[in-house]
């Protein structure tokens, strides 16, 4: 079996003098995929940045691929983690092209241009992405589907075996979603790697993740398969109000619908 | 979109145009000075005197001068993520004009080893305001965040500019007159004693800023995504901040703080090649040192044998220049769907 590929032990974040998240302990194996879940201030946002070393901390009790966090350099930690931020509508004045390619600064000189291997990268990620095909026009000019998958691309370029994504499907039509959401599959399925979800869709969580981890005003609430989620305790337990159970017509499994309006 | 044929030729097309201009602004002037006056120093009289003592030093400290604020500016817009940064955001400029002002308030008349007064007192201003603000970023937390940063620059600035305006209220008419003719920036110098001392300024910040090329990028793209790229963002500001503050200070000291190029230099290079500093970077810096070149060249020509004040050329032909650049592209060139 192989090592865990993240790992939190008795891990805690404090910011100016408050505790963002406390004690969180789990293991992620290689290969994995894990939606976090949990209310708005439940702390998703925070263990993401944690992990990508955004917030600073002395990150003792996180381990990468075997290494405490604090033993990478920020270099050596985007050859094997990648991140996709919340969307902050302020767009850098790039083409997609050129975008991309900044997700190979981990492998670049600083003296030297991309080399060959940078550009097929490059290359095979706009065609993995299906963003090829607007690969030269400014990230202004895309539609917010285009251009999350041009940042799900931007990412992938890193080469990281562990992707991280920070709702990634936020202010999207549902059918946009679906494409994010199967194209996540796809890099998961066929490429190996770890994906490390935020998102606000209980549902999707549960039919999209081999594990699911909830976190509620900073704690670990819930860390387990998807069937053990859709419980109305446990639910009420993450998000204190109860949910409304059904049976998918086409999958035979059960999602949730929001009860009366609060 | 330009591909990156395009961007190389625009930089060749830029650096061949570099060369003429550097080579040929010496020869023109208040009158022309033909190529044997140059080489032969017993014929020519006067001309050979004009041409290697007072415009060939001066066409050097005008392309430095170009071509180092211009890529301060683009460094700046880059590290603030604002396309209204220019080199004096952060108070250099403030810094070196206080400094200056109190030279001429106190009726100083020295020089130190070669450097005039002035620039001395200017090039300490700079790096005072320099020290205050990295100061008061790191007082605020051990990380150089940019919204910090740029409220302490932009309150030191301010500080500095009503000292300025102090200053000048106790002055006597004449030396108020001075500082504002220095505050308008003039490029006014004779012999190469101000090239060599300003040249490392500008070689060293420019190279940090070429190296640097790839980090801007990221952090034109923001904080978190730079750091999630591998950028150590901290130290990447540090390095920019520091290069681009001496450079500035420097030109500064020597040229005053002449206006408009800063600000316009990257965002005239951003419409025309893009704004992937990996070609943005080389291609303002060559721009910036052509520009004032050209500009300084109108400033001693147009009205000889007076001369402007290099600071009203550069605003006067840059400004209607990028308006129709503005104008005449896509808006998606600045982000703007």
């Amino acid at each position: 079996m192989n090592p865990p590929i993240v790992e939190f032990e008795h891990f805690s974040f404090v910011l100016e003098g408050h505790m963002l998240l406390s004690d969180i302990s789990l293991s992620i194996d290689p290969g994995e995929f894990v939606s976090i879940i949990g209310p708005n201030g439940a702390g998703k946002t925070t263990l993401l940045k944690c992990l990508e070393r955004i917030h600073h901390t002395s990150h003792t009790g996180i381990r990468i691929a075997g290494k405490s966090l604090a033993a990478y350099s920020q270099r050596e930690l985007a050859r094997v983690v990648s991140y996709v931020p919340q969307a902050d509508g302020v767009l850098p004045l790039f083409t997609v092209a050129e975008f991309i390619m900044m997700g190979r600064y981990p492998y670049l000189s600083p003296c030297t241009p991309p080399r060959k291997h940078d550009k097929a990268v490059v290359a095979e990620v706009l065609e993995l992405t299906g963003t090829a095909q607007f690969s030269r026009r400014h990230l202004a000019t895309l539609s917010g589907g285009e251009r999350q998958r041009v940042f799900i691309a931007a990412a992938l370029a890193q080469e990281a075996r562990i992707l991280l994504l920070d709702e990634p499907d936020v202010f999207l039509d549902p059918c946009h979603q679906s494409e994010i959401h199967g194209l996540l599959s796809r890099i998961n399925r066929e490429r190996g790697v770890t994906v490390l979800l935020i998102t606000h869709d209980i549902n999707l969580a549960a039919l999209i993740s081999g594990r699911i981890l909830a976190l509620k005003k900073g704690s670990l609430v819930y860390w387990g398969d998807p069937e053990g989620l859709m419980q109305e305790d446990v639910l009420f337990d993450i998000y204190g109000k109860p949910f409304v159970f059904v049976k998918h017509p086409s999958i035979g499994k059960n999602v949730v619908v929001t009860d009366a309006p609060c | 979109m330009l591909n990156s044929r395009y961007k190389k030729r625009f930089l060749l097309g830029l650096t061949i145009l570099a060369i003429v201009v550097a080579v040929g602004a010496p020869f023109t002037g208040m009158q022309f000075i033909s190529l044997r006056s140059v080489l032969d120093p017993v014929s020519a009289g006067t001309d050979y005197d004009i041409f290697w003592r007072i415009r060939v030093p001066r066409v050097c400290i005008s392309f430095l001068a170009g071509a180092g604020l211009a890529i301060s500016g683009m460094a700046y817009q880059a590290m603030f993520r604002n396309l209204l940064a220019t080199p004096y955001t952060l108070g250099v400029a403030s810094g070196a004009s206080l400094g200056a002002a109190c030279y001429v308030h106190l009726g100083f008349m020295f020089s130190l080893l070669g450097i005039p007064g002035i620039s001395v007192f200017a090039f300490c201003g700079a790096v005072l305001a320099v020290a205050f603000v990295y100061g008061i970023t790191m007082l605020r937390g051990k990380r150089l965040a940019s919204s910090t940063l740029l409220l302490a620059g932009v309150a030191i600035s301010f500080f500095f500019s009503s000292l300025i305006l102090f200053i000048q209220y106790l002055s006597t008419f004449a030396h108020s007159f001075q500082i504002v003719r220095w505050l308008m920036g003039a490029i006014s110098v004779v012999g190469f004693e101000p090239v060599r001392q300003l040249t490392p300024f500008v070689l060293c910040g420019s190279l940090v800023i070429l190296y640097l090329r790839h980090e801007l990028n990221l952090l034109m793209a923001g904080e978190d995504l730079s750091t999630s790229r591998g950028v150590n963002v901290n130290r990447t500001r540090q390095f920019t901040f520091f290069a681009t503050s001496l450079m500035v200070g420097g030109v500064v000291a020597v040229c005053g703080p002449i206006g408009f190029m800063g600000m316009m230099a990257p965002h005239i290079c951003r419409l025309i090649i893009g704004a992937d500093h990996r070609y943005l970077a080389p291609a303002t810096l060559l721009f910036g040192g052509v520009f004032l070149t050209v500009c300084d060249t109108i400033a001693r020509t147009i009205i000889a044998p007076a001369e402007m004040p290099v600071g009203i050329i550069t605003a006067l032909l840059g400004g209607p220049f990028f308006i129709w650049l503005l104008v005449g592209r896509s808006s998606d060139k600045w982000g703007m769907a």
